[in-house]
Order: structure tokens, then C-alpha cells, then sequence
């Protein structure tokens, strides 16, 4: 690290939600020029850390400095006049606004006091070109946007207040790998030009590829700080988990070599432009997974089998047997037997609100009712069973789910659809912001629960969970399988090549 | 101590927790402060006939309370009670002009064309996805003209059947008012399904998150439809018993049902995004309307002054309880 | 050559209402036995500005995501405070209309202030303020009626004729939209208004004022409300406090913006398509005249065209392809 004297500062910073220790005498120093990568499991701080630089949460204690200077923050607009600027996770854009009101939405230009339409146009324009977003229409509305063009929104919008401190929280994670090289050199050139930027992601690549410094989080504190490419990714993770680490999935089982038919079959099942022609078999006993970039049709398909889109055309066999699945009621039913663990548990998965035992009997309440009333006795047996077999760590039954850690509430996810047990699962990126004891947790479920004869269907972002768990790996491009892996064929290397093997554009191997 | 005694325990002190939720708890102490201000001024407010006729005028409220905190359950608002309300007073009491069975038939009638207005709420807002303040509004409008050229523009000319008039203003059961026993009835199903069925499950669950509700495999729309099914039931049932009390149904007989019925589901406890409320705030928040109500004609406060205070003692009551988490 | 089209797409909801009252005029002028006269237009107008002035009043609170149920009772209570105030010569009696355009945007400022510190959901807000706005109405006016010295002149001025043709009440309602909308509209507090109602969380973390803007939206709402309440003391030299009218006008105005393409959602719309929302609704009441259809038959009409009208936006769903982009 050079010498020269630290852009920002945070020392002692704490911040406090009820009983949760969000962040403990955290502690951040940040260079100009310079482009800082922010690791932790999810829990550990980082958000909290994030939304206190930005201005949208104040802290109970600690301060901040910048260039020497003490600076508070009461709202964002205060963090945006001082040069700090925040890419959010959750976007932060408008979405009944055009991509330019939404661009210079913090300060517009004007004109006798009124808003000058014309100079925003151009503003908008330059950034979007600087962030790489020449294809997006300024006046287009943002929520007609696909996410990875709004996430190139979201970078024009910041680079357009002029930031002297840039902080990018999972900025990439909707993006293309060619939407995030040409980030990527954004990046390094406003690095050139002086600016501090502040990097948190869980991708260790793209860590490696664009960080100068690292701090690690954990438990709210800041655990390490060192240079970019001076530690190995266990060290790393061990220091982000606190505890030994080995890198272990339970043992695959082979699937039941028998004569009968595959538990799911999909047969050139197409939705629109979204999905093209897909073909897939899931025997009992597999774990089959889907792989390639986000936003290429994976979700979709999971969503079509669950019955959730309509317009489908082609087969879906249970058993054999063609079956017509219009909703998730007639998936779940006993003829199907089909569970979605869906994509965000937050908004999908739970009602926060509800206490955690409504929650876990909720997709099972009508087996647990006889003619419509509730058998509590049951009910209760039921919930306490599959509480101890997924270890749900909970305070009650009573207290809200959104009391819960994020990997307990996705257990609480998990546990409501074995309630009622089903025979196909599909997992949408099961285990997206959960911590790495949990993680492990659900892979020995999955694989126990593949054990007994489920077949499984599961999404996910990360290469090492499809190496680890799957016995196969469909690699989807554009709506259409581009390549099914095998057993010893599922490595990084070959789940990379083939997610990005677009004929328009040469081969980036990024493994 | 035995399991059984423990479980006894467990749902009393249940019980007893629900009760001490502040909303509710906030309720029933301006129950008995309003009490208090009003015996100040009479002894008499605190007399057995009084509250009994307070609470059998309550009971026409609280039926039709009922059906709103359902929908306010949901996170919906159900805005054609006013006249449903008339049109199940007027229905009813229409059929009894058709001789025997018309008499026997008047309340069922009167319910049924409830249910079917309820019924297209419910398919605007379920299937059509409207919004429910808005096909809730068109429905009144809608009913409003039917009952318009029902009555040529008149005075509703029948009257009530006698069992209509029986259930509003006797009162057999040592002198409890039969309107009051029959709204404990509609609140004791009210709870039940609320609270033990799955149903009532769902309603609570659609009113916190849809989607999720959506993606565990329940039928959200038959749900919501039946809701509004049920809202348009009880509201016309509301206005049977206001026939009965009256002897006859009368024009715009609804119109002051709906802000309080809607007063009383909020200030119960009831959140109006729905998801959370328990019927017991409901009971409160119309017992409570009703006193203030009363006590404010009662001591011949100008109806200007009762307009103000009403709305005033609303909002602070709200201001204690209702208010929303803080942004940061 | 794609600008054109954004924009278009942009203005979708007002330019589709624009349509409807252009069809409905024109057959009610086409059925007219006067045609197309400019007595004809002026009453038309007269009455019809009424409710858009509300409407617009609505229009403001909406597009933040709220609801204003008090609207119609700040146009009543600032009714009968015109009839009292708008007196004198004529320097006094424009005094007097400030005053009254003052006294509207305080009710809007209070109904403003609940909200955002008493972080009060608007629904509840505005149905207790409702209540209190009547009952000052009431207090002014328990009687309907005007001061003796009501100053007619102005009255007559502005619901007359301007250069003898186009009828003043249309050229007040452009002036207004001209001095209040379009400016507002334009300014960083117009567009804060609309990222407020389009997604709070978000306005909020992109540093968009949004209490400021929440303030403005309901100070402007309850001026503009307090305009209509101001033209109907013009029209009928009076003010009279008239429960069953002010509720009318809060639900009428209400389907005015819808029918305005302003989404209850908030976060799109114009208030200009709200006008021509609100100029429709007037306009099947007065097609039913023309057509010579039997008065009782007008409010259930009015109901089915409204229930329709509502309906109509239902069509979309058909394309819509994934079920969950039906729920929030």
C-alpha cells in the first residue's frame, strides 16, 4: 500500500438492529487510486458498512473521515454532495422514469428552475457510454429494461454525480461476462484518474482480477486487511468463516439403474424467446443442475415446470405419463409431486411477517386439515419433526421468520416443501447469500434426499456447488441446453467454456 | 404438572398475550375512559340498559365490521358497502311482499344478492385485477342504481318480516339483545375460521405476501373472490338487521357504515396493508366507535363538534399505534 | 425516429381518456337539441371543471402512491367558507378567495403532515381529516345559504363567457394547469412526487426528497381541491355543507383519475389526463339526458359505464405470459 494519506476513514463504527450486532468497531481505510474489495460471508457487515458510507443508515458510534475531515452522513443526498456514491445491490432506480430522468435523478440540470430536459439528455448519454450502455435508449422506462441493462443504468447513474469514492455492492451479478469486461475497464480507468473504489462480491475471479487491497468481514468486524493476491482462496474463506475449512461435498450416488421411466422428463418444452426447445430427463436418485450465465432461461424453466408461466408449448412427463401442470397448486398436488424453492426467499419464499411455525405448515396445510380445519396436533408434530431434521435455529415457533438468519430462513424455505413430500424438487439458486455452514448443511440434505429417491433440479450460480453436488450439468444458453456434462466432464473449466461459448464472440477463458 | 395442564396454561397465557397487543389493549381503554367521561356527566352511562343498547347498535356494526376486516385482512378495501348494505335491506324486505315464501325467504334473499355483488368484487379484484378501491366503487355505483330504479326513486315501501324485526329488537335470552347474540355468533365463526381453519390461514398469508402464497400452491384467487364473496354477505346481512330495527329499509341506509366500519377494523389493530389483526381489536374498535358515537349525541354536542371530535379522536388514537416503522 | 414513440408511450393514459370524453362530447353535442352552441359548452364546462378540479386535487396525492378521501370534504368546507368570505367590493372579495385558496392548501398541508411525521397510512389519514373538514363545513354553514353581500360579479366572471365564446371556466381550468401543473410538473419537486409514488425505497436511497415531495403533493391537492370549492360558490352563490355531495365528489374524483390513466399505484399519470377523466364521467351523466333515458335509469348507467371503463384496463393481463408478474 503506498503511503500517502488515506482517502477515507471509519474507525469504531457500531451499529446495532435490536438484538443484532450489525457492525462492531468496524474499521475501514480506503486510498484513492486505489480499488478495495470488501469479502464476508452474508450477515457479516458488508451491507450494513456500505449503507452507513452511503448515508442511509446512521450508526450508533464510530467516525468517519475523509481526506482528514470528520463527515457524517444524515441521508444519501449529504453522502452524494460529499463525492461518496453508492451502486446498490437492491438498484436503487425508478421505475416508472425514463433511463435519463433516472440518470441524473439526484441533481438535474436546470433552466429558469425548471428541469432542462434537453441537457439531461446529453448527461444521460455520456455516462451511459462511459459505463458501456450505448445500446439503451435514453427515454426507454426503466422497468422495461432485463436486469443487466438496468444494472449498466445504475453504473451510468453514479458515474454521472462525479464520485470521488466509488462503491460497487454485487454490482456484476446480473451481468454478462462481456458486460462485465467492459466494466471492468471502466473501473480500471477511473482507478487511473484518482478515485477510490470500493469492490464487494462473492466471485473470488473477479476479486483477483481487479483488486488492489482486500479487508475481510466477519461477525460486523473487520477481521484482515491485505494486499490483493497475497493469500490463497482457503485462507480466505477460512478467514470469512472463522473455523477450519475443507471444501467438501458429500459423496455423489449413482442413480438406480432401472428399467422404470425418469421421475421428470421435458421433452422440446418452449416459452416464447425464452425458452427454446428444451429437452431434460431427471431420474430418482439425481441431482441434475443447471449451469451457464444468469439470466439465460434458467429461472424460466423452473417457473414452467412449477406451472407458474402460460403459453408453454411441448411435453412434460411425470413418470412417463404426460401431465398438464397449470399452477403451483396442481404441481404440488399428490399426482405431480413437484416443490419450488424459489429465488428470493424474502418475497417468494416466505411471509415475513408470519410467525415461523405458519410459515413451515403453510404449503402442507391442506394435507394437515380435515375439511378445511386445521389439526393443530398434527400441524405441531409436523413442524417440530422437520425442525430437528433440518436444524432450524429459531427462538419459537411464534416469532417472526424475519427474525431469523438468512441461511435459517431458507431452511425454513427448504423444510415448509418437504412438508409435503415431494417427489421432484427444484432449487433456484438455493443457496445465494447463505453462509457457509449452512450451505453445507443443505448439500448433505440434498444428497440424503436424493438418496431416498427424489430427483432433483437444481439452479445455481456458483461452479463449485455444480461440480460438488450434481451427477449432471445442463449448461444453458439463450433458452436452449447448449451442453449437457457428465460425472468427471463437470470442471470449472468446461462449465465456463460452454456458458460463454456465443459464436459472436471469441471464447474468454476468464477459469 | 401434567402435559394437559400445561397446554391449558400455554393457550390461556396465548390468549392473554393477544389481548395485551397494544392496539388492542389501547382499545378497550378508551372503552372505559369514554365510559368514565361519560358518567361524569350521567350516572347513567354506566347503567345496565344503556351499555346493552349500546351494544345491540353496536352489533349492526360489528356485522358489518366483519366482513371488512376480512378484506382489510387481505390488504384490500371493500368501498360498496354503503349500498349493499341497501341492497340487502331493501331486498329483503322487497320479499316479503311475495307471500309466504317471500316472508321465509326474505333474509336468505337478502343475503344472496350480498354474496353475488361480493362475488363481482371479488372477480374484479382476483382474476381482473383491479384494484379493489376502485371496482369496490364501481360496484356501489352500480348498486346504487339498481336500488334507484328498484324503488322508483321512493321510499322503500315494504317492510320488514317479522322474524327481520324479531332478531334486530327482541331480546329472549335474559335480556340480551338478540342483535348482540347474533353478532357474537358471526364472531365466533368469524374467529374460528380465522384462526383454526386453513382458509383463514391464507387470507393472513395472502395479506402479507401474495407471491409467496402464490408459490406454496394456494389457489390466491379463489381465496381473495371468496373474501369479498363474504364482505358482501355479512354488509347485506348488516342491512337486514338495520331493516328489521327500523321496520323497513330506507334510501342511502349504508351510507354511514362505511368510514366507521372502517375505523373500527384500524383502530382494532387491523393493519390496513393487511396481514395482521386479530378479531377481538375488530370488537373493540366498534364498541368504540359506537360509545364515541353516542356519548358525543348524547351530550348534545352540536353535530359540527361530533364531526370534528370523531375525526379527531380517530387520528389520535391512531397516532398512538398505527404508525408505520421509521425509514432509517 | 424512436422518441416520438417513447413518448407516446409515455402519455398513453392521457391521451386514451383524451379520446373517450372527445367520443362521449361529441355524441352528447351530436344528440343535443342546441348542438354544438356555446351556451351549450359553457354549462357543460361549468360543471364539468368542478370535478376536475378535484380531480386534479386527487391526481396529486395519487401519484405519490396515496389516496385523498377527504378531497371532497376540503371542497365542501372551502365551498362555504367562499360564501361567506368572497364579499365586499372587489378587492375584498379577491382577498377573500386567497383566502380561501389558502384555507385548501392548510387542510392539504395537515392531511400532508399526518402522513409523513405521523407516518399514518393516507387512507386513514384522509377519512378521519374528511370528518373533521365536515364538521368546520358544518359549522359554517349549518344552513345553506350565502352572505349578503356575496359578490356576484366575480362569480359571474368566472363561470361566464370569455370574448363571448369559450366558456371561463375552461380558460380558469387552463390557466391552472398552465400555472400549476405544467411548472410543477417540470420542477425536481414534480419529478421527486413521481419517484416518491413509483418506489419510495428507491427515491429515497437515490437521495430524491421525499418528505418535501410528499408535502408539496398534498399542499397542491388541497389548493386545487379548495378551486372547485370555490366554483361551486360561483355557480350556486352558496355554500352548503352536504355530506352525501362531498362524499360523492371524493369517489367521483377518484374514478376521474383512473378513468385518467393515473395508476392507484402511483408513479404514473398526469393531471391532465385526470381532467379529461373527470370531463367524461360528467359527460355520461349528461349523454343520459340527451338520450332522453328515463332519470331513474342514470345512476345505474352511470355505475355499468364506470364498472366497464374500469374494467377495460383488465385487458392487458391477457398478455401477460408469467403469472407472478401479477402480484406485487
Amino acid at each position: 500500500m503506498d503511503a500517502a494519506a488515506p482517502l477515507f476513514r471509519m474507525e469504531g463504527v457500531s451499529k446495532r438492529y435490536g438484538g443484532v450486532r450489525a457492525l462492531e468497531d468496524a474499521e475501514l481505510t480506503v486510498h484513492g487510486g486505489r480499488v478495495h474489495a470488501i469479502l464476508g460471508e452474508n450477515g457479516a457487515g458488508k451491507s450494513t458498512l456500505i449503507k452507513v458510507m452511503a448515508g442511509v443508515v446512521a450508526p450508533d458510534k464510530g467516525r468517519m473521515t475523509l481526506e482528514g475531515t470528520d463527515v457524517s452522513f444524515p441521508d444519501p443526498a449529504a453522502a452524494n454532495r460529499a463525492g461518496v456514491v453508492c451502486i446498490f445491490q437492491e438498484l436503487s432506480l425508478i421505475p416508472d422514469l425514463s433511463v435519463a430522468d433516472n440518470i441524473v435523478i439526484s441533481n438535474p440540470p436546470k433552466r429558469f428552475g425548471l428541469i432542462d430536459r434537453r441537457a439531461q439528455r446529453r448527461i444521460a448519454e455520456d455516462a451511459l457510454a462511459r459505463a458501456g450502455g450505448e445500446d439503451i435508449h435514453p427515454l426507454a422506462p426503466v422497468k422495461d429494461l432485463p436486469l443487466s441493462r438496468r444494472q449498466i443504468v445504475e453504473i451510468a447513474k453514479a458515474l454521472a454525480r462525479k464520485p470521488r469514492i466509488l462503491i460497487l455492492d454485487e454490482a456484476t451479478s446480473a451481468l454478462t461476462a462481456a458486460d462485465v469486461t467492459t466494466v471492468f475497464e471502466v473501473l480500471k480507468r477511473l482507478r487511473a484518474e484518482g478515485l477510490a473504489l470500493l469492490y464487494i462480491s462473492h466471485r473470488m475471479h473477479e476479486i483477483a482480477e481487479i483488486a488492489d487491497d482486500c479487508t475481510v468481514f466477519r461477525n460486523g468486524r473487520s477481521v484482515a486487511t491485505y494486499q490483493a493476491g497475497t493469500k490463497s482462496d482457503n485462507e480466505v474463506v477460512e478467514m470469512m468463516i472463522g473455523r477450519e475449512y475443507s471444501h467438501a461435498f458429500p459423496a455423489k450416488s449413482a442413480p438406480a439403474a432401472d428399467e422404470k421411466p425418469p421421475v421428470l422428463e421435458v421433452r422440446n418444452l418452449s416459452w416464447g424467446q425464452r425458452l427454446r426447445d428444451i429437452s431434460l430427463t431427471v431420474r430418482a436418485g439425481e441431482v441434475v443442475g443447471l449451469g451457464g450465465l444468469d439470466g439465460q432461461g434458467q429461472r424460466e424453466l423452473l417457473l414452467a415446470l412449477f406451472g407458474v408461466t402460460k403459453g408453454l408449448t411441448g411435453d412434460i412427463l411425470i413418470d412417463g405419463k404426460k401431465k398438464t401442470i397449470a399452477s403451483p397448486r396442481a404441481a404440488k398436488s399428490r399426482r405431480i409431486g413437484m416443490a419450488l424453492i424459489p429465488e428470493d426467499r424474502k418475497t417468494e419464499g416466505l411471509m415475513l411477517a408470519m410467525a415461523v411455525g405458519a410459515n413451515l405448515s403453510f404449503a402442507a396445510l391442506d394435507r394437515l386439515s380435515h375439511w378445511g380445519i386445521i389439526d393443530r396436533d398434527g400441524e405441531r408434530k409436523s413442524i417440530d419433526e422437520v425442525i430437528r431434521l433440518l436444524a432450524i435455529r429459531t427462538a419459537g415457533l411464534d416469532v417472526p421468520v424475519a427474525s431469523l438468519s438468512g441461511g435459517n430462513q431458507q431452511k425454513v424455505v427448504i423444510a415448509k416443501w418437504l412438508m409435503v413430500a415431494p417427489r421432484i424438487i427444484l432449487l433456484n439458486d438455493p443457496t445465494r447469500g447463505i453462509d457457509v455452514g449452512t450451505k453445507q448443511e443443505i448439500y448433505q440434505l440434498l444428497r440424503k434426499l436424493a438418496g431416498s429417491g427424489a430427483a432433483i433440479l437444481f439452479y445455481s450460480t456458483d461452479y463449485s456447488e455444480l461440480i460438488g453436488c450434481c451427477n449432471r450439468v445442463l449448461v444453458i444458453y439463450d433458452g436452449a441446453v447448449r451442453r449437457t456434462l457428465e460425472g468427471a466432464e463437470i470442471t470449472e473449466r468446461a462449465l465456463v467454456a460452454s456458458a460463454l461459448n456465443i459464436a459472436s464472440e471469441p471464447a474468454k477463458a476468464d477459469a | 404438572m401434567s402435559p394437559a395442564r400445561d397446554e391449558t396454561r400455554t393457550k390461556l397465557l396465548q390468549a392473554f398475550t393477544r389481548l395485551i397487543d397494544p392496539a388492542v389493549a389501547t382499545a378497550f381503554a378508551c372503552i372505559l375512559a369514554l365510559l368514565l367521561v361519560g358518567s361524569i356527566y350521567s350516572r347513567e352511562f354506566l347503567s345496565v340498559e344503556y351499555l346493552l343498547q349500546q351494544l345491540k347498535v353496536a352489533s349492526f356494526l360489528g356485522v358489518i365490521a366483519t366482513g371488512m376486516m376480512v378484506v382489510i385482512l387481505l390488504g384490500q378495501i371493500d368501498l360498496s358497502v354503503p349500498w349493499v348494505v341497501a341492497v340487502g335491506g331493501m331486498m329483503a324486505c322487497a320479499a316479503t311482499a311475495h307471500g309466504d315464501i317471500g316472508v321465509i325467504g326474505a333474509i336468505p334473499f337478502g343475503l344472496l344478492c350480498g354474496i353475488g355483488l361480493g362475488l363481482v368484487n371479488g372477480f374484479g379484484v382476483a382474476y381482473l385485477r383491479i384494484p379493489s378501491m376502485i371496482i369496490t366503487l364501481a360496484v356501489n355505483a352500480v348498486a346504487q342504481g339498481l336500488m334507484v330504479v328498484h324503488t322508483g326513486g321512493f321510499m322503500p315501501q315494504d317492510s320488514a318480516s317479522d322474524t327481520m324485526h324479531f332478531i334486530a329488537t327482541g331480546d329472549i335470552v335474559f335480556g340480551i339483545p338478540n342483535a348482540l347474540i347474533v353478532w357474537a355468533m358471526i364472531g365466533a365463526g368469524a374467529v374460528f375460521v380465522l384462526t383454526r381453519t386453513s382458509y383463514g390461514r391464507a387470507i393472513y398469508a395472502i395479506g402479507n405476501r401474495e407471491r409467496a402464497s402464490f408459490l406454496s400452491g394456494i389457489d390466491t384467487q379463489r381465496v381473495v373472490m371468496i373474501a369479498f364473496a363474504i364482505s358482501g354477505a355479512l354488509a347485506a346481512f348488516g342491512g337486514v338487521l338495520l331493516a328489521g330495527y327500523a321496520g323497513r329499509a330506507a334510501q342511502a341506509m349504508g351510507d354511514g357504515y362505511l368510514l366507521p366500519s372502517i375505523a373500527a377494523v384500524v383502530l382494532g389493530g387491523t393493519s390496513i396493508l393487511g396481514g395482521r389483526g386479530s378479531y377481538i381489536g375488530t370488537v373493540a374498535g366498534v364498541i368504540l366507535i359506537t360509545l364515541l358515537q353516542s356519548i358525543l349525541s348524547v351530550l348534545q354536542i352540536e353535530e359540527f363538534g361530533r364531526q370534528v371530535i370523531y375525526g379527531g379522536v380517530i387520528l389520535a388514537m391512531l397516532l398512538l399505534y398505527g404508525r408505520e416503522r421509521s425509514v432509517r | 425516429m424512436r422518441d416520438w414513440r417513447y413518448t407516446l408511450a409515455a402519455q398513453r393514459g392521457t391521451l386514451i381518456a383524451l379520446g373517450l370524453f372527445m367520443g362521449l362530447f361529441a355524441l352528447y353535442v351530436a344528440k343535443h337539441p342546441a348542438g354544438f352552441t356555446a351556451n351549450v359548452v359553457q354549462t357543460a364546462a361549468n360543471k364539468g371543471a368542478i370535478l376536475a378540479f378535484v380531480a386534479m386535487a386527487q391526481t396529486f396525492v395519487v401519484l405519490t402512491a396515496g389516496i385523498d378521501l377527504s378531497a371532497g370534504m376540503t371542497f365542501t368546507f372551502t365551498n362555504c367558507l367562499g360564501s361567506y368570505i368572497v364579499a365586499g367590493s372587489t378587492p375584498t372579495a379577491l382577498l377573500g378567495c386567497l383566502g380561501v385558496l389558502v384555507a385548501g392548501s392548510v387542510c392539504g398541508m395537515l392531511n400532508g403532515l399526518i402522513v409523513i411525521y405521523g407516518r399514518l397510512q393516507p387512507i386513514v389519514t384522509t377519512v378521519a381529516t374528511g370528518s373533521i373538514y365536515y364538521g368546520l363545513a358544518l359549522w359554517l354553514r349549518p344552513q345553506p345559504g350565502n352572505s349578503d353581500n356575496f359578490n356576484s360579479d366575480i362569480a359571474d366572471l368566472m363561470t361566464g363567457k370569455t370574448f363571448g365564446v369559450v366558456p371561463s371556466a375552461l380558460v380558469v381550468l387552463l390557466a391552472v394547469v398552465l400555472v400549476v401543473w405544467v411548472p410543477f410538473r417540470r420542477s425536481t419537486m414534480g419529478r421527486a412526487v413521481y419517484a416518491t409514488g413509483s418506489s419510495e425505497v428507491a427515491a429515497y436511497m437515490s437521495g430524491v426528497p421525499t418528505q418535501q415531495a410528499k408535502f408539496w403533493a398534498y399542499a397542491l391537492s388541497g389548493l386545487l381541491a379548495s378551486v372547485g370549492g370555490l366554483y361551486l360558490s360561483f355557480i350556486t352563490y352558496s355554500g352548503e355543507a352536504n355530506f352525501a355531495n362531498g362524499g360523492a365528489y371524493t369517489l367521483y374524483s377518484i374514478a376521474a383519475v383512473v378513468l385518467g390513466g393515473v395508476s392507484l399505484f402511483g408513479g404514473v399519470g398526469s393531471a391532465i389526463g385526470a381532467i379529461f377523466g373527470a370531463l367524461a364521467f360528467r359527460t355520461i351523466g349528461d349523454l343520459m339526458f340527451v338520450f332522453e333515458l328515463d332519470p331513474l335509469f342514470q345512476p345505474l348507467f352511470q355505475g355499468v359505464v364506470l364498472l366497464l371503463a374500469v374494467c377495460v384496463g383488465a385487458a392487458r393481463l391477457f398478455r401477460i405470459r408469467n403469472r407472478l408478474d401479477l402480484f406485487a
